[in-house]
């Protein structure tokens, strides 16, 4: 376990610094990296004084070290709009960020699986089929308009739910989150819905491609044999076996929530990392698009590590053929 | 009972049972997919003789009133025209501004597809075919670019590069041959150790004839299913970042921009500049995914989902 | 004898409607109480199909269309699944071919055999568990109470198959349907099996089915042989009538097949061609095409059963020997 747990970790730091040196070229070598870096309004003394900060009259190499150093330090540059440091900026953005994703991998679970065990269980039925095409739709329905459908339909129309911001947040365990307050909850639910809906039409079909291949199975016929409850053979000896699957696509997939979110964020104003990027590339505030890139990646690296040992605890065969 | 037909077959298997005529006979067997399929083709005509189908020319300035701005749907212009689906901010029929944002997502999403696909299929092949150090390289820009949501790749490229549908194109083409590459490799393995591939070689046939005479047609099923379902992608990503105003420029307004642009008035009631053109691009992307789901079926039920 | 399980006339079918194919087409067999019946065929003549019909376990398009399955004296055809499901494991157990699939990999055994018991019997989770530990003691696992925490993969073959058959052992039914349970093991392990078997059958007073293509493993096992080909049985008897004095030409043919029955310096004598496919059976006596004895009768009916005492066949022309 611990053989695979360092490796693991040795391959997430080749990750984030083959990503580093990605942004750094993105960023400072493509193009003049003064007029990326300094505020397009800065004065001609300003933009002297950064660039000799910067030592950009120095060779690329040692400007790439000077940027690890710094953005080992956590010092990611500052933001021109709000004058501090980018890092901050998005480390305060991102817990209602993580809150909407966390909430709409809840929701994309909590009726993914049930849809697709009654899809998987009964192909080409009607049931199934109709299953199956609504997660096509799912995956069709263009994130952005979906989300101003709901605005339309539940704020417009019907005046139920408030179509943008966070609402009012309360505290559990602790943890600063919209769960705690009525009016925070009122205001997640469209924009968790929102993102949710994609990553349900997945998790439906993931569910579903895995109770088929695994309904046939040996083992599936043996537990009938034995006697037990079609109940216990489809929510244990079926559930547990997609679940490593499932969990697998479901880690990385988180990834590509924070990635939507920029969407859904947008949309509903929703105050996280994704809303403040589009801001920020709007208003061309390169460091906190450095920034964002920079933690987005290491929070990607940090699921994937965490779905990797998610993985050999579900997997009992991964989990001895490796740790020993 | 496999075993009556498993006699060893000396011909390429994709002269006897192509793909293409498969994929053509299991689209005819579903209802859904055929209504789909006509869905798309309908559209796609619509798409190239647009101009010639279209009320007006939306970006045609002579033509546009703004006496007629923001009209619902069914109303009457100030020179007695009907706007079926109303007008907008400029007083451009929607109908035909639509028609127009058709042929640009239509063109962005097909053409990216397209060069991804010889991109991707290219790179996946020489990776299979030559294995070693190119196979590894490749390989691991493939993980690369496939460990991150295409969207936000596409996303920050486009912020560093700027508008523009050759970037949008270059930017969606970027984040999309990976899955090309994996897949062409991954069929080119199986098919590489068959024996016909071993007769090719000792006939002295040359490798760009072996790879791309003899291995590609054999890889074309995952082809077919894969591009089809990210033309759906595609177009649907454009759509995204136009609308995040990070895509194509106000010039030559997409799709997504035209939902865009409905956004703002969304909720002072004015529904039609957004609600259309996003049901057009709905059935659009939809129709291409039923087409994608059963060619998948049909083609290669054991392809990995998505 | 009382006859524990009576089958009549069972027919299973796969495929459509309109175009069925006949797996088993008119089995009739009984079973009494303590005796073990060797079924034997090649592949793809419906043995292992009649094995799944009688517990109702035939993976659909398949599916029993006609006939009975009398289990003391209980109609299981067409019986409410619960019926079927409190009958399995608890009164009919079975054992699968193939070791490797049959138990489930990400469960632990104790997880498998404990599910077992409570399947079936409603008592404390830790007598449950101490009467697992005790059938694999039984059925020679050392350590027994260790192995129990351990998966699937951390077993070989053979343990796997005598978890297989501690699981059966279980709630000590009364007739154990065995579905070549050795054919994927080691020829010492398969001897080992049989030799354990036999005595817990012995030992419990247990009727067992034992389904195999090897007619040298049912020599030393079954006290009467089925011989089926092409979904139907074409010959029946004692063990001893059946080795020595077959009547049909397959059985002989079988026999003679067998490197332990040939003489030295002998040829063994192969059945010419391949067992046809259920789609594509020819007229009249399916054996036919391959057969030493066929004359033109038998393209015209299909034979009926003939009766000896406790022997039966299907043969227009039966061998000599038999009818001594």
């Amino acid at each position: 376990m611990t053989v695979f747990v360092i490796r693991r970790l040795l391959q997430s730091l080749v990750v984030l610094a083959a990503t580093a040196a990605i942004v750094f070229v993105g960023v400072y070598a493509i193009g003049d990296p003064a007029e990326m870096l300094i505020a397009p309004d800065a004065t001609p003394a300003e933009r002297a004084q950064v660039e000799a900060s910067l030592g950009l009259d120095r060779p690329l190499p040692a400007q790439f070290l000077t940027f690890v150093v710094n953005a080992l330090h956590g010092d990611l540059g500052r933001s021109f709009v709000f004058n501090q440091p980018s890092i901050s900026l998005i480390l305060g953005r991102l817990p209602a960020t993580l809150e909407l994703a966390f909430v709409a991998i809840v929701i994309a679970l909590a009726l993914g699986i049930p849809l697709g065990l009654l899809a998987g269980l009964k192909p080409r039925s009607a049931t199934d089929e109709a299953i199956m095409t609504g997660s096509i739709l799912g995956f069709s329905l263009p994130n952005f308009w979906q989300g101003m459908m709901l605005i339309m339909i539940f704020s417009v129309w019907l005046g139920w739910l408030p179509s943008t911001g966070r609402g009012t947040t309360g505290t559990i365990f602790g943890v600063e989150t919209s769960l705690a307050t009525w009016d925070g909850l009122r205001h997640l639910i469209l924009p968790a819905v929102n993102l949710a809906l994609f990553k349900l039409a997945l998790v439906i079909r993931l569910t579903r491609t895995g109770v088929r291949e695994t309904m046939p199975l040996d083992f599936v016929k043996f537990a009938r044999a034995k006697g037990l409850t079609e109940r216990r053979i489809v929510l244990v000896h079926v559930l547990k076996t997609i679940m490593v699957p499932l969990v697998t696509v479901i880690g990385m997939e988180i990834g590509s929530l924070i990635a939507f979110g920029v969407v859904t964020e947008t949309i509903f104003a929703w105050p996280g990392i994704g809303k403040l990027l589009i801001d920020s590339i709007m208003r061309l505030d390169r460091p906190v698009v450095v920034a964002y890139l920079l933690v987005v990646v290491s929070l990607f690296i940090v699921l994937n590590f965490t779905v990797d040992v998610l993985y050999s605890i579900l997997d009992p065969r991964i989990r001895v053929g490796r740790g020993a | 009972m496999t075993t009556l037909d498993a006699a060893p077959r000396a011909v390429a298997p994709a002269e006897s049972d192509s793909p293409l005529a498969r994929a053509a006979a299991g689209l005819a067997r579903s209802p859904k997919a055929v209504v789909a399929a006509i869905v798309c083709a309908l559209l796609l005509l619509t798409a190239l003789v647009g101009p010639a189908l279209a009320p007006q020319n939306p970006y045609d300035l002579n033509v546009l009133d703004i006496m007629d701005a923001k009209l619902p749907p069914g109303s009457e212009s100030m020179a007695g025209q009907t706007f079926w689906l109303g007008t907008d901010g400029q007083g451009r029929d929607m109908l035909s501004a639509m028609i127009y944002g058709l042929r640009t997502s239509l063109f962005v999403g097909v053409f990216a597809g397209v060069v991804a696909l010889m991109v991707g299929s290219a790179l996946g092949l020489t990776a299979a075919f030559l294995g070693g150090r190119f196979d590894t390289i490749v390989m691991r820009l493939v993980d690369l670019m496939l460990g991150f949501p295409t969207l936000l790749v596409a996303l920050i490229l486009l912020a560093l590069l700027g508008q523009g549908v050759g970037k949008v194109i270059f930017a969606l083409v970027l984040v999309q041959w990976a899955m090309f590459a994996r897949a062409v490799r991954g069929a080119a393995l199986v098919e590489k150790n068959k024996d016909y591939i071993e007769a090719a070689t000792m006939l002295g046939l040359s490798r760009p004839r072996i790879l791309f005479g003899h291995l590609l047609p054999n890889c074309l099923s995952p082809l077919i299913v894969i591009g089809t379902l990210q033309v759906a992608n595609a177009i649907a990503a454009e759509a995204t970042l136009s609308f995040l105003g990070i895509g194509l420029p106000i010039t030559q307004p997409s799709l997504g921009l035209l939902i865009a642009n409905g956004f703002q008035v969304l909720l002072s009631g004015q529904y039609w500049i957004s609600v259309y053109p996003g049901l057009l691009l709905l059935t659009l992307v939809f129709s291409i995914n039923i087409v994608g789901d059963r060619l998948r079926e049909v083609l290669n039920p054991r392809l990995a989902e998505r | 004898m009382v006859a524990v399980l009576q089958v009549e006339g069972l027919q299973t079918w796969f495929g459509t409607k309109d175009a069925p194919v006949r797996a088993v087409d008119g089995v009739s067999f009984s079973v009494a109480r303590g005796e073990i019946l060797g079924l034997v065929g090649e592949s793809g003549s419906g043995k292992s199909i009649t094995g799944f019909s009688i517990l109702g376990l035939v993976d659909p398009p398949g599916r029993v269309v006609g006939g009975r399955v009398l289990f003391q004296g209980q109609e299981l055809v067409g019986a409410p699944p619960e019926t079927l499901r409190r009958i399995r494991g608890k009164k009919i157990a079975m054992i699968f071919q193939d070791p490797m699939m049959t138990l489930n990999p990400v469960l632990s055994i104790e997880t498998q055999m404990v599910e077992a018991v409570l399947a079936h019997d409603d008592t404390p989770r830790a007598e449950a568990r101490a009467r697992a530990r005790d059938a694999l003691g039984l059925v020679g696992i050392p350590s027994p109470e260790e192995r129990l925490g351990a998966y699937p993969h951390q077993f070989s073959g053979g343990m796997r198959q005598r978890v297989a058959i501690a699981i059966a052992l279980l709630h000590k039914p009364d007739l154990i349907i065995a579905d070549e349970p050795t054919t994927a093991l080691d020829v010492t392990i398969q001897s080992q099996i049989l030799f354990e078997v036999r005595r817990l059958a012995d030992a419990f007073g247990m009727a067992l089915v034992w389904i195999s293509h090897d007619l040298g493993v049912v020599a030393s096992l079954a006290d009467r042989v089925a011989v089926m080909y092409a979904g139907r049985i074409v010959e029946s008897g004692g063990v001893d009538d059946i080795l020595d004095r077959p009547a049909h030409p397959y059985t002989r043919g079988l026999l003679d097949a067998l490197p332990a029955t040939a003489r030295r310096g002998e040829r063994l004598r192969p059945i010419p061609g391949m067992a046809p496919a259920p789609t594509a059976r020819p007229s009249g006596c399916a054996f036919r095409t391959r057969c030493f004895a066929a004359g033109p009768d038998c393209a015209a009916a299909e034979p009926e059963p003939t009766r000896a005492g406790e022997r039966q066949w299907r043969c227009f022309h039966p061998l000599a020997e038999a009818a001594a």
